[in-house]
Protein backbone atom coordinates (compact mmCIF):
# COMPACT_ATOMS: atom_id res chain seq x y z
CA UNK A 1 0.00 0.00 0.00
CA UNK A 2 2.43 2.59 0.92
CA UNK A 3 4.67 1.36 -2.53
CA UNK A 4 1.34 2.73 -4.54
CA UNK A 5 0.33 5.81 -2.76
CA UNK A 6 4.46 6.90 -3.02
CA UNK A 7 4.50 5.64 -6.84
CA UNK A 8 1.33 7.41 -7.71
CA UNK A 9 2.00 10.97 -7.39
CA UNK A 10 4.92 10.60 -9.94
CA UNK A 11 2.91 8.73 -12.42
CA UNK A 12 0.02 11.19 -12.34
CA UNK A 13 2.86 14.09 -13.44
CA UNK A 14 2.78 13.34 -16.82
CA UNK A 15 -0.13 14.44 -18.45
CA UNK A 16 -2.90 11.89 -20.50
CA UNK A 17 -1.72 12.56 -23.83
CA UNK A 18 1.75 12.73 -22.76
CA UNK A 19 1.93 9.76 -20.89
CA UNK A 20 0.32 7.82 -23.94
CA UNK A 21 3.15 9.36 -25.96
CA UNK A 22 5.79 8.32 -24.17
CA UNK A 23 4.52 4.63 -23.75
CA UNK A 24 3.94 4.56 -27.70
CA UNK A 25 7.25 6.16 -28.87
CA UNK A 26 8.71 3.83 -26.20
CA UNK A 27 7.81 0.77 -27.19
CA UNK A 28 8.32 1.38 -30.84
CA UNK A 29 12.28 2.25 -30.14
CA UNK A 30 12.33 -1.32 -28.06
CA UNK A 31 10.31 -3.43 -30.43
CA UNK A 32 12.02 -1.91 -33.74
CA UNK A 33 15.03 -1.42 -33.04
CA UNK A 34 15.97 -4.46 -30.70
CA UNK A 35 17.64 -6.75 -32.92
CA UNK A 36 18.56 -9.39 -30.30
CA UNK A 37 16.35 -11.99 -31.21
CA UNK A 38 18.05 -12.01 -34.94
CA UNK A 39 21.27 -12.33 -33.20
CA UNK A 40 20.02 -15.60 -31.34
CA UNK A 41 20.99 -18.86 -33.10
CA UNK A 42 18.04 -20.42 -34.81
CA UNK A 43 16.74 -21.07 -38.28
CA UNK A 44 15.84 -18.96 -40.31
CA UNK A 45 19.07 -16.71 -38.24
CA UNK A 46 21.30 -18.90 -40.10
CA UNK A 47 19.44 -18.94 -43.81
CA UNK A 48 20.61 -16.01 -46.19
CA UNK A 49 18.67 -13.02 -46.00
CA UNK A 50 18.14 -13.55 -50.09
CA UNK A 51 16.51 -16.61 -49.43
CA UNK A 52 14.33 -15.05 -46.69
CA UNK A 53 13.08 -12.05 -48.38
CA UNK A 54 12.06 -14.00 -51.88
CA UNK A 55 10.20 -17.01 -49.56
CA UNK A 56 8.29 -13.95 -47.41
CA UNK A 57 7.28 -12.45 -51.01
CA UNK A 58 6.29 -15.32 -52.48
CA UNK A 59 4.56 -16.91 -49.79
CA UNK A 60 2.96 -13.18 -49.29
CA UNK A 61 1.87 -13.74 -52.86
CA UNK A 62 0.35 -17.28 -52.19
CA UNK A 63 -1.33 -15.99 -49.01
CA UNK A 64 -3.28 -13.17 -50.84
CA UNK A 65 -4.56 -15.51 -53.73
CA UNK A 66 -5.65 -18.00 -51.61
CA UNK A 67 -9.58 -18.57 -52.01
CA UNK A 68 -9.08 -21.95 -49.24
CA UNK A 69 -9.33 -20.48 -45.18
CA UNK A 70 -7.74 -23.86 -44.64
CA UNK A 71 -4.65 -22.94 -46.97
CA UNK A 72 -4.37 -19.88 -45.25
CA UNK A 73 -4.51 -21.36 -41.09
CA UNK A 74 -2.00 -23.57 -42.79
CA UNK A 75 0.31 -20.94 -43.93
CA UNK A 76 -0.60 -19.18 -40.19
CA UNK A 77 0.92 -22.42 -38.50
CA UNK A 78 3.86 -22.62 -40.54
CA UNK A 79 4.92 -19.38 -39.30
CA UNK A 80 4.42 -20.42 -35.96
CA UNK A 81 6.54 -23.10 -36.27
CA UNK A 82 9.36 -21.65 -37.62
CA UNK A 83 8.96 -18.86 -35.19
CA UNK A 84 9.61 -21.71 -32.51
CA UNK A 85 12.52 -23.16 -34.67
CA UNK A 86 14.13 -19.68 -34.93
CA UNK A 87 14.17 -18.91 -30.88
CA UNK A 88 11.38 -16.17 -31.44
CA UNK A 89 9.36 -16.17 -27.91
CA UNK A 90 5.85 -17.58 -29.02
CA UNK A 91 3.75 -15.18 -26.54
CA UNK A 92 5.45 -12.39 -27.54
CA UNK A 93 5.23 -13.12 -31.82
CA UNK A 94 1.58 -14.04 -31.50
CA UNK A 95 0.41 -11.22 -29.19
CA UNK A 96 2.46 -8.94 -31.23
CA UNK A 97 0.36 -9.65 -34.25
CA UNK A 98 -3.22 -10.31 -32.87
CA UNK A 99 -2.87 -6.81 -30.82
CA UNK A 100 -2.41 -4.90 -33.57
CA UNK A 101 -4.85 -6.82 -35.67
CA UNK A 102 -7.96 -4.97 -34.68
CA UNK A 103 -6.46 -2.13 -35.14
CA UNK A 104 -4.81 -2.63 -38.74
CA UNK A 105 -8.28 -5.28 -40.28
CA UNK A 106 -10.92 -4.32 -37.64
CA UNK A 107 -11.74 -0.96 -39.27
CA UNK A 108 -11.86 -2.58 -42.80
CA UNK A 109 -13.11 -6.19 -41.58
CA UNK A 110 -16.53 -4.65 -39.23
CA UNK A 111 -18.36 -3.42 -42.02
CA UNK A 112 -18.48 -6.30 -44.33
CA UNK A 113 -19.39 -8.05 -41.58
CA UNK A 114 -22.63 -6.43 -41.98
CA UNK A 115 -22.75 -5.44 -44.67
CA UNK A 116 -22.20 -8.42 -47.65
CA UNK A 117 -25.42 -9.86 -48.89
CA UNK A 118 -25.96 -13.39 -48.36
CA UNK A 119 -28.16 -16.10 -45.94
CA UNK A 120 -28.20 -15.09 -42.28
CA UNK A 121 -26.11 -16.20 -40.03
CA UNK A 122 -27.05 -14.40 -36.58
CA UNK A 123 -29.94 -11.96 -36.11
CA UNK A 124 -29.62 -8.83 -34.46
CA UNK A 125 -31.49 -6.03 -32.75
CA UNK A 126 -32.25 -3.05 -34.66
CA UNK A 127 -32.62 -5.25 -37.82
CA UNK A 128 -28.97 -5.92 -38.24
CA UNK A 129 -27.98 -9.22 -39.21
CA UNK A 130 -24.62 -11.00 -39.76
CA UNK A 131 -24.70 -13.04 -43.13
CA UNK A 132 -23.00 -15.97 -43.22
CA UNK A 133 -20.64 -14.61 -46.55
CA UNK A 134 -20.40 -11.62 -44.65
CA UNK A 135 -18.83 -13.10 -41.43
CA UNK A 136 -16.35 -15.50 -44.05
CA UNK A 137 -15.07 -11.87 -45.63
CA UNK A 138 -14.14 -10.43 -42.19
CA UNK A 139 -12.72 -14.39 -41.24
CA UNK A 140 -11.07 -13.62 -44.41
CA UNK A 141 -9.24 -10.74 -44.24
CA UNK A 142 -8.97 -11.20 -40.78
CA UNK A 143 -6.81 -14.41 -41.32
CA UNK A 144 -4.63 -13.30 -44.55
CA UNK A 145 -3.63 -10.08 -42.63
CA UNK A 146 -2.67 -11.20 -39.56
CA UNK A 147 -0.93 -14.12 -41.81
CA UNK A 148 0.65 -11.85 -44.15
CA UNK A 149 1.64 -9.56 -40.82
CA UNK A 150 3.24 -12.59 -38.90
CA UNK A 151 5.64 -13.22 -41.91
CA UNK A 152 6.98 -9.80 -42.21
CA UNK A 153 7.77 -9.70 -38.28
CA UNK A 154 8.71 -12.98 -38.50
CA UNK A 155 11.66 -12.14 -41.69
CA UNK A 156 12.08 -8.59 -39.85
CA UNK A 157 12.63 -10.07 -35.70
CA UNK A 158 15.41 -12.78 -37.54
CA UNK A 159 17.61 -10.52 -39.98
CA UNK A 160 19.96 -7.98 -38.64
CA UNK A 161 17.75 -4.53 -40.27
CA UNK A 162 20.97 -3.87 -42.40
CA UNK A 163 21.05 -7.33 -44.02
CA UNK A 164 17.23 -7.13 -44.80
CA UNK A 165 18.32 -3.61 -46.76
CA UNK A 166 20.96 -5.18 -48.48
CA UNK A 167 19.42 -8.18 -49.10
CA UNK A 168 16.65 -5.77 -51.56
CA UNK A 169 19.88 -3.98 -52.90
CA UNK A 170 20.95 -7.50 -54.18
CA UNK A 171 17.53 -8.17 -55.19
CA UNK A 172 17.91 -5.56 -57.66
CA UNK A 173 15.20 -3.10 -55.97
CA UNK A 174 17.01 0.30 -57.14
CA UNK A 175 19.75 1.28 -55.17
CA UNK A 176 18.28 4.86 -54.38
CA UNK A 177 14.74 3.10 -52.58
CA UNK A 178 17.43 1.32 -50.56
CA UNK A 179 18.72 3.82 -49.52
CA UNK A 180 15.70 6.43 -48.64
CA UNK A 181 14.48 3.05 -46.72
CA UNK A 182 17.93 2.36 -45.12
CA UNK A 183 17.61 6.81 -44.45
CA UNK A 184 14.13 6.68 -42.95
CA UNK A 185 14.69 3.77 -40.36
CA UNK A 186 17.33 6.23 -39.16
CA UNK A 187 15.30 9.32 -39.26
CA UNK A 188 12.21 7.01 -37.24
CA UNK A 189 15.04 5.67 -35.00
CA UNK A 190 16.67 9.45 -33.95
CA UNK A 191 13.16 10.85 -34.19
CA UNK A 192 11.97 8.15 -31.74
CA UNK A 193 15.14 8.57 -29.46
CA UNK A 194 15.13 12.60 -29.30
CA UNK A 195 10.96 11.82 -28.24
CA UNK A 196 11.97 9.59 -25.70
CA UNK A 197 14.37 11.72 -24.62
CA UNK A 198 12.36 14.69 -24.99
CA UNK A 199 10.08 13.49 -22.57
CA UNK A 200 12.67 12.13 -19.93
CA UNK A 201 14.27 15.72 -19.87
CA UNK A 202 10.62 17.13 -19.39
CA UNK A 203 9.81 14.35 -17.01
CA UNK A 204 13.31 15.34 -14.87
CA UNK A 205 12.52 19.22 -14.96
CA UNK A 206 8.37 19.44 -14.68
CA UNK A 207 7.42 19.53 -10.94
CA UNK A 208 3.83 19.88 -10.82
CA UNK A 209 0.90 18.63 -12.80
CA UNK A 210 0.67 20.43 -16.26
CA UNK A 211 -3.19 21.44 -17.22
CA UNK A 212 -4.51 19.77 -20.12
CA UNK A 213 -3.90 23.45 -21.96
CA UNK A 214 -0.46 23.59 -21.57
CA UNK A 215 0.32 20.30 -21.84
CA UNK A 216 -1.09 20.83 -25.77
CA UNK A 217 1.00 23.64 -25.87
CA UNK A 218 4.54 22.21 -24.92
CA UNK A 219 3.70 19.07 -27.29
CA UNK A 220 3.15 21.47 -30.21
CA UNK A 221 6.26 22.90 -29.36
CA UNK A 222 8.54 19.87 -28.98
CA UNK A 223 6.80 18.82 -32.21
CA UNK A 224 8.38 21.86 -33.74
CA UNK A 225 11.32 21.62 -32.27
CA UNK A 226 11.92 18.35 -33.54
CA UNK A 227 11.03 19.48 -37.31
CA UNK A 228 13.48 21.55 -36.96
CA UNK A 229 15.99 19.89 -35.58
CA UNK A 230 15.05 16.92 -38.41
CA UNK A 231 15.63 19.41 -40.88
CA UNK A 232 18.74 20.47 -39.48
CA UNK A 233 20.19 16.69 -39.10
CA UNK A 234 19.08 15.58 -42.75
CA UNK A 235 21.13 18.63 -44.05
CA UNK A 236 24.24 17.72 -41.75
CA UNK A 237 23.83 14.28 -43.02
CA UNK A 238 23.83 14.83 -46.63
CA UNK A 239 27.13 17.52 -46.14
CA UNK A 240 28.91 14.33 -44.01
CA UNK A 241 28.09 11.95 -47.29
CA UNK A 242 29.08 14.31 -49.62
CA UNK A 243 32.22 14.55 -47.70
CA UNK A 244 33.25 11.33 -48.43
CA UNK A 245 32.76 11.66 -52.33
CA UNK A 246 28.72 10.77 -52.01
CA UNK A 247 27.61 11.71 -55.74
CA UNK A 248 23.89 11.22 -55.72
CA UNK A 249 23.47 7.44 -56.21
CA UNK A 250 25.07 5.02 -53.63
CA UNK A 251 27.37 2.07 -53.92
CA UNK A 252 27.22 -0.83 -52.06
CA UNK A 253 28.89 -4.47 -51.73
CA UNK A 254 27.14 -7.65 -51.34
CA UNK A 255 28.93 -9.89 -48.77
CA UNK A 256 26.18 -12.77 -49.13
CA UNK A 257 27.37 -17.11 -49.75
CA UNK A 258 24.63 -19.18 -50.83
CA UNK A 259 25.18 -22.42 -48.98
CA UNK A 260 23.18 -25.70 -49.50
CA UNK A 261 20.74 -24.81 -46.36
CA UNK A 262 20.11 -21.65 -48.31
CA UNK A 263 19.01 -23.72 -51.67
CA UNK A 264 17.45 -26.27 -49.26
CA UNK A 265 15.33 -23.08 -47.69
CA UNK A 266 14.70 -21.49 -51.04
CA UNK A 267 13.45 -24.89 -52.92
CA UNK A 268 11.64 -25.64 -49.62
CA UNK A 269 9.38 -22.46 -49.46
CA UNK A 270 9.08 -21.95 -53.32
CA UNK A 271 7.85 -25.80 -53.06
CA UNK A 272 5.19 -24.65 -49.80
CA UNK A 273 4.51 -21.53 -52.31
CA UNK A 274 3.43 -23.74 -55.32
CA UNK A 275 1.35 -26.11 -53.40
CA UNK A 276 -0.37 -23.76 -51.19
CA UNK A 277 -1.02 -21.58 -54.66
CA UNK A 278 -2.47 -24.56 -56.22
CA UNK A 279 -4.58 -25.76 -53.35
CA UNK A 280 -6.04 -21.95 -52.10
CA UNK A 281 -7.08 -21.74 -55.90
CA UNK A 282 -8.84 -25.08 -55.66
CA UNK A 283 -10.73 -23.88 -52.56
CA UNK A 284 -14.30 -23.36 -52.18
CA UNK A 285 -14.83 -21.18 -49.40
CA UNK B 1 55.80 20.82 -54.74
CA UNK B 2 55.80 20.48 -51.16
CA UNK B 3 56.05 24.16 -50.15
CA UNK B 4 52.52 24.48 -52.44
CA UNK B 5 49.73 25.59 -49.62
CA UNK B 6 47.19 23.07 -48.98
CA UNK B 7 44.57 25.38 -47.99
CA UNK B 8 45.12 29.73 -49.02
CA UNK B 9 41.84 31.76 -47.90
CA UNK B 10 41.99 35.28 -48.78
CA UNK B 11 39.09 37.72 -47.03
CA UNK B 12 36.52 34.40 -46.69
CA UNK B 13 33.36 35.57 -45.36
CA UNK B 14 30.31 33.53 -45.31
CA UNK B 15 26.84 33.66 -43.76
CA UNK B 16 24.20 30.94 -43.47
CA UNK B 17 21.15 31.70 -45.94
CA UNK B 18 22.97 35.22 -46.36
CA UNK B 19 21.84 37.17 -43.20
CA UNK B 20 23.55 34.61 -39.50
CA UNK B 21 27.62 35.79 -39.68
CA UNK B 22 29.35 33.13 -39.33
CA UNK B 23 32.79 33.71 -40.44
CA UNK B 24 34.36 37.50 -41.59
CA UNK B 25 36.91 38.15 -43.76
CA UNK B 26 38.97 35.30 -43.26
CA UNK B 27 42.71 35.15 -44.49
CA UNK B 28 44.78 32.34 -43.53
CA UNK B 29 47.80 29.31 -45.34
CA UNK B 30 48.24 26.26 -44.22
CA UNK B 31 51.11 24.24 -45.83
CA UNK B 32 51.45 20.68 -46.40
CA UNK B 33 52.38 18.61 -43.69
CA UNK B 34 51.59 21.46 -41.10
CA UNK B 35 49.93 20.81 -37.73
CA UNK B 36 47.36 23.94 -37.49
CA UNK B 37 44.82 24.44 -34.61
CA UNK B 38 41.89 27.04 -34.92
CA UNK B 39 40.53 27.90 -31.68
CA UNK B 40 37.30 29.88 -31.11
CA UNK B 41 35.08 29.90 -28.24
CA UNK B 42 31.36 28.22 -28.77
CA UNK B 43 29.72 30.11 -31.95
CA UNK B 44 32.84 31.55 -33.52
CA UNK B 45 32.49 29.87 -36.69
CA UNK B 46 35.54 27.16 -36.49
CA UNK B 47 32.88 24.30 -38.11
CA UNK B 48 31.70 26.87 -41.10
CA UNK B 49 35.64 27.60 -41.46
CA UNK B 50 36.17 23.43 -41.41
CA UNK B 51 32.99 23.16 -43.94
CA UNK B 52 34.48 25.81 -46.08
CA UNK B 53 37.76 24.34 -46.14
CA UNK B 54 36.20 20.73 -47.18
CA UNK B 55 34.38 22.39 -49.90
CA UNK B 56 30.92 21.66 -48.45
CA UNK B 57 29.84 25.35 -48.26
CA UNK B 58 31.24 28.04 -50.58
CA UNK B 59 32.72 31.81 -49.88
CA UNK B 60 30.16 34.50 -50.03
CA UNK B 61 33.50 37.01 -50.69
CA UNK B 62 36.92 36.45 -51.09
CA UNK B 63 38.63 33.21 -52.48
CA UNK B 64 39.12 29.97 -51.14
CA UNK B 65 41.74 27.71 -52.79
CA UNK B 66 43.34 24.37 -52.10
CA UNK B 67 46.05 22.69 -53.62
CA UNK B 68 45.98 25.34 -55.55
CA UNK B 69 42.88 25.40 -57.16
CA UNK B 70 39.22 27.86 -56.41
CA UNK B 71 37.32 25.89 -54.45
CA UNK B 72 34.12 26.80 -56.36
CA UNK B 73 30.65 25.13 -56.73
CA UNK B 74 31.77 24.82 -60.46
CA UNK B 75 34.86 22.77 -59.60
CA UNK B 76 32.80 20.26 -57.66
CA UNK B 77 30.14 20.02 -60.88
CA UNK B 78 33.19 18.09 -62.13
CA UNK B 79 33.43 15.06 -61.30
CA UNK B 80 37.47 14.52 -61.54
CA UNK B 81 38.33 17.43 -59.49
CA UNK B 82 35.26 15.98 -56.82
CA UNK B 83 37.08 13.08 -57.14
CA UNK B 84 40.66 13.85 -56.49
CA UNK B 85 39.84 16.10 -53.82
CA UNK B 86 37.30 14.39 -51.33
CA UNK B 87 40.11 11.53 -51.70
CA UNK B 88 43.13 13.94 -50.44
CA UNK B 89 40.78 15.53 -47.61
CA UNK B 90 38.59 14.08 -45.21
CA UNK B 91 36.68 15.87 -42.58
CA UNK B 92 35.62 14.87 -38.88
CA UNK B 93 32.30 16.26 -38.11
CA UNK B 94 32.18 17.87 -34.75
CA UNK B 95 29.11 15.60 -33.84
CA UNK B 96 29.05 12.17 -35.07
CA UNK B 97 25.73 11.52 -35.00
CA UNK B 98 25.54 13.01 -38.73
CA UNK B 99 28.66 11.50 -39.82
CA UNK B 100 26.65 7.62 -39.04
CA UNK B 101 24.56 7.16 -41.50
CA UNK B 102 24.98 3.50 -42.88
CA UNK B 103 23.17 0.33 -41.62
CA UNK B 104 26.30 -1.00 -40.17
CA UNK B 105 29.74 -0.06 -38.46
CA UNK B 106 31.65 -1.84 -41.20
CA UNK B 107 29.19 -0.14 -43.93
CA UNK B 108 30.23 3.08 -42.34
CA UNK B 109 34.27 2.60 -42.82
CA UNK B 110 33.51 1.24 -45.82
CA UNK B 111 31.49 3.99 -47.30
CA UNK B 112 33.97 6.50 -48.52
CA UNK B 113 36.12 3.60 -50.33
CA UNK B 114 32.99 2.13 -52.42
CA UNK B 115 32.20 6.10 -53.39
CA UNK B 116 35.74 6.62 -54.03
CA UNK B 117 35.29 3.46 -56.60
CA UNK B 118 38.68 1.52 -55.25
CA UNK B 119 38.39 -2.70 -56.19
CA UNK B 120 36.38 -5.28 -54.06
CA UNK B 121 39.77 -6.67 -51.97
CA UNK B 122 41.00 -2.94 -51.69
CA UNK B 123 37.99 -2.31 -50.05
CA UNK B 124 37.97 -5.09 -47.84
CA UNK B 125 41.67 -4.66 -46.60
CA UNK B 126 41.57 -0.88 -46.12
CA UNK B 127 38.02 -1.62 -44.09
CA UNK B 128 39.30 -4.07 -41.79
CA UNK B 129 42.92 -2.18 -41.59
CA UNK B 130 40.79 0.74 -40.21
CA UNK B 131 38.82 -1.25 -38.21
CA UNK B 132 42.21 -2.58 -36.49
CA UNK B 133 43.98 0.45 -35.68
CA UNK B 134 41.33 2.40 -33.88
CA UNK B 135 40.46 -0.88 -31.95
CA UNK B 136 36.69 -1.38 -33.43
CA UNK B 137 37.00 -4.58 -34.89
CA UNK B 138 34.33 -5.94 -32.20
CA UNK B 139 31.77 -3.29 -33.49
CA UNK B 140 31.84 -4.47 -36.81
CA UNK B 141 28.17 -5.34 -37.08
CA UNK B 142 26.68 -3.06 -34.70
CA UNK B 143 24.44 -0.19 -35.94
CA UNK B 144 26.95 2.43 -35.50
CA UNK B 145 23.74 4.55 -34.18
CA UNK B 146 23.52 2.60 -31.09
CA UNK B 147 27.09 3.31 -29.90
CA UNK B 148 28.37 5.05 -27.12
CA UNK B 149 29.66 8.71 -28.25
CA UNK B 150 33.70 7.53 -27.61
CA UNK B 151 32.73 4.49 -30.21
CA UNK B 152 30.31 6.97 -32.09
CA UNK B 153 33.91 8.87 -32.39
CA UNK B 154 36.62 5.60 -33.14
CA UNK B 155 34.06 4.85 -35.97
CA UNK B 156 33.57 8.20 -37.50
CA UNK B 157 37.64 8.49 -37.20
CA UNK B 158 37.99 4.95 -38.80
CA UNK B 159 35.23 6.17 -41.87
CA UNK B 160 37.60 8.90 -42.80
CA UNK B 161 40.89 6.58 -41.94
CA UNK B 162 39.32 4.24 -44.65
CA UNK B 163 40.23 6.43 -47.11
CA UNK B 164 43.61 7.47 -45.76
CA UNK B 165 43.37 11.01 -46.78
CA UNK B 166 46.66 13.57 -46.98
CA UNK B 167 44.86 16.03 -44.85
CA UNK B 168 42.51 15.75 -41.90
CA UNK B 169 40.42 18.08 -40.68
CA UNK B 170 38.92 17.67 -37.35
CA UNK B 171 36.15 19.01 -35.41
CA UNK B 172 36.54 19.45 -32.11
CA UNK B 173 37.87 15.92 -31.51
CA UNK B 174 37.92 15.80 -28.31
CA UNK B 175 34.94 17.43 -26.62
CA UNK B 176 33.02 14.46 -24.89
CA UNK B 177 35.16 12.24 -24.76
CA UNK B 178 36.55 10.59 -21.22
CA UNK B 179 39.99 11.77 -20.26
CA UNK B 180 41.52 8.17 -21.55
CA UNK B 181 40.06 8.58 -24.97
CA UNK B 182 40.64 12.36 -24.72
CA UNK B 183 44.75 11.24 -24.64
CA UNK B 184 44.54 8.24 -26.83
CA UNK B 185 42.90 11.09 -29.72
CA UNK B 186 45.89 13.21 -29.20
CA UNK B 187 48.16 10.57 -29.63
CA UNK B 188 45.93 9.62 -32.65
CA UNK B 189 46.63 12.98 -34.37
CA UNK B 190 49.80 13.31 -33.59
CA UNK B 191 50.45 9.63 -35.07
CA UNK B 192 48.92 11.30 -38.19
CA UNK B 193 51.02 14.37 -38.00
CA UNK B 194 54.18 12.34 -37.72
CA UNK B 195 53.24 10.13 -40.98
CA UNK B 196 53.33 13.71 -43.11
CA UNK B 197 49.54 14.50 -42.82
CA UNK B 198 48.53 18.11 -42.61
CA UNK B 199 46.14 18.24 -39.73
CA UNK B 200 43.91 21.12 -39.25
CA UNK B 201 42.17 21.20 -35.65
CA UNK B 202 39.30 23.33 -34.53
CA UNK B 203 38.86 23.50 -30.37
CA UNK B 204 38.78 25.50 -27.34
CA UNK B 205 40.40 22.99 -25.75
CA UNK B 206 43.11 25.08 -24.88
CA UNK B 207 44.99 21.66 -22.91
CA UNK B 208 45.41 19.85 -26.05
CA UNK B 209 46.83 22.82 -28.27
CA UNK B 210 50.28 22.11 -27.62
CA UNK B 211 50.27 18.61 -28.37
CA UNK B 212 48.38 19.32 -31.54
CA UNK B 213 49.85 22.29 -33.66
CA UNK B 214 52.44 23.87 -34.75
CA UNK B 215 50.75 26.77 -35.56
CA UNK B 216 47.07 28.64 -34.10
CA UNK B 217 44.90 30.86 -35.41
CA UNK B 218 42.36 32.17 -33.30
CA UNK B 219 38.74 33.65 -34.11
CA UNK B 220 36.33 35.82 -32.28
CA UNK B 221 33.47 36.05 -31.13
CA UNK B 222 33.00 38.60 -34.37
CA UNK B 223 33.58 35.76 -36.55
CA UNK B 224 36.94 37.58 -37.39
CA UNK B 225 40.73 35.68 -37.26
CA UNK B 226 42.23 37.96 -34.77
CA UNK B 227 45.50 36.72 -34.50
CA UNK B 228 47.97 33.36 -35.41
CA UNK B 229 51.11 32.17 -33.72
CA UNK B 230 53.37 29.38 -32.55
CA UNK B 231 50.92 27.44 -29.71
CA UNK B 232 53.27 29.29 -27.03
CA UNK B 233 52.68 32.82 -27.92
CA UNK B 234 49.44 32.01 -28.23
CA UNK B 235 48.84 30.46 -25.37
CA UNK B 236 50.75 32.96 -23.10
CA UNK B 237 48.80 36.18 -24.46
CA UNK B 238 46.18 35.91 -21.69
CA UNK B 239 44.42 39.25 -22.71
CA UNK B 240 43.66 38.08 -26.25
CA UNK B 241 42.43 34.91 -24.46
CA UNK B 242 40.32 36.93 -22.75
CA UNK B 243 38.96 39.01 -24.97
CA UNK B 244 37.96 35.29 -27.18
CA UNK B 245 36.14 34.22 -24.07
CA UNK B 246 38.90 31.30 -24.16
CA UNK B 247 39.95 32.01 -20.33
CA UNK B 248 38.50 33.13 -17.84
CA UNK B 249 38.95 34.95 -14.61
CA UNK B 250 37.31 33.91 -11.07
CA UNK B 251 37.61 32.96 -7.88
CA UNK B 252 39.66 29.59 -6.75
CA UNK B 253 42.47 28.08 -4.47
CA UNK B 254 44.92 24.83 -5.61
CA UNK B 255 47.58 23.10 -4.05
CA UNK B 256 50.05 25.52 -4.61
CA UNK B 257 48.06 28.03 -2.98
CA UNK B 258 45.42 27.69 -0.48
CA UNK B 259 44.10 31.15 0.43
CA UNK B 260 41.61 32.33 -2.41
CA UNK B 261 42.68 34.36 -4.98
CA UNK B 262 41.59 35.23 -8.74
CA UNK B 263 43.55 35.43 -12.01
CA UNK B 264 42.74 34.61 -15.82
CA UNK B 265 43.27 30.44 -15.92
CA UNK B 266 41.82 27.47 -18.07
CA UNK B 267 41.50 24.62 -16.41
CA UNK B 268 44.66 22.74 -16.52
CA UNK B 269 44.98 19.32 -14.29
CA UNK B 270 47.90 21.24 -12.51
CA UNK B 271 45.57 24.18 -12.08
CA UNK B 272 42.83 22.40 -10.92
CA UNK B 273 39.59 24.57 -8.88
CA UNK B 274 39.19 23.17 -5.43
CA UNK B 275 36.52 25.84 -4.92
CA UNK B 276 34.11 26.36 -7.28
N1 LIG C 1 23.15 25.50 -40.18
C1 LIG C 1 23.18 26.73 -39.67
N2 LIG C 1 22.21 27.61 -39.99
C2 LIG C 1 22.24 28.87 -39.52
N3 LIG C 1 23.19 29.35 -38.72
C3 LIG C 1 24.20 28.53 -38.36
C4 LIG C 1 24.24 27.18 -38.82
N4 LIG C 1 25.34 26.60 -38.31
C5 LIG C 1 25.96 27.55 -37.56
N5 LIG C 1 25.27 28.72 -37.59
C6 LIG C 1 25.66 29.97 -36.92
O1 LIG C 1 26.92 30.37 -37.44
C7 LIG C 1 27.77 30.82 -36.39
C8 LIG C 1 29.07 30.01 -36.37
O2 LIG C 1 28.74 28.66 -36.08
P1 LIG C 1 29.80 27.49 -36.03
O3 LIG C 1 29.04 26.23 -35.90
O4 LIG C 1 30.72 27.62 -37.17
O5 LIG C 1 30.55 27.84 -34.67
P2 LIG C 1 31.64 26.99 -33.88
O6 LIG C 1 32.82 27.86 -33.68
O7 LIG C 1 31.86 25.70 -34.55
O8 LIG C 1 30.90 26.77 -32.48
P3 LIG C 1 30.96 25.52 -31.47
O9 LIG C 1 32.22 25.66 -30.68
O10 LIG C 1 29.77 25.72 -30.60
O11 LIG C 1 30.91 24.30 -32.29
C9 LIG C 1 26.96 30.70 -35.10
O12 LIG C 1 26.47 31.99 -34.79
C10 LIG C 1 25.84 29.78 -35.44
O13 LIG C 1 24.68 30.13 -34.74
MG1 LIG D 1 31.60 23.79 -34.07
ZN1 LIG E 1 45.32 30.27 -9.30
ZN1 LIG F 1 37.89 28.57 -13.66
Amino acid sequence: MSATSETKPVKKRQGVIEHTLSDISHTLEQSIFAEDIARQRGLLQSIDPRVKVLSMVALLIAVGLSRSLAVIIGLYLLTLVLARVSAVPMSFFIKRVWLFMPFFTGIIALPALFITPGPTLVQLPLGLMITRTGAMTALFLLLRVSTSVSLAILLVLTTPWNSVLKALGVLHVPDVFVLILGMTYRYIYLLLHTVNDMFLSRKSRVMGRLSGAEERRLIAASAGTLLGKSLHLSGEVYLAMQSRGFRGYPRTMDTFKMRALDWACLIGMLLVTGIAIWLGSQGTQ
Amino acid sequence: MSNEAVFDFQGVSFAYDGKVKALEDASLCVEAGERVAILGSNGSGKSTLLKLMDGLYFPNAGTACAFGAALTEQAFQDDAFNFSFRQRVGLVFQDSEVQLFSPSVWDEVAFAPLQLGLRREDVVKRVDDALVSLRIEKLRDRAPHRLSGGEKKRVALASVLSFNPEVWLMDEPTAGLDPRSQSWLVDFLIEQGRAGKTVVTATHDLNIVDSIADRVYVINEDHHIVAQGTPGEVLSNHELLIACNLMHEHLHRHDDRSEEHSHPHIHLPSHEHLTA
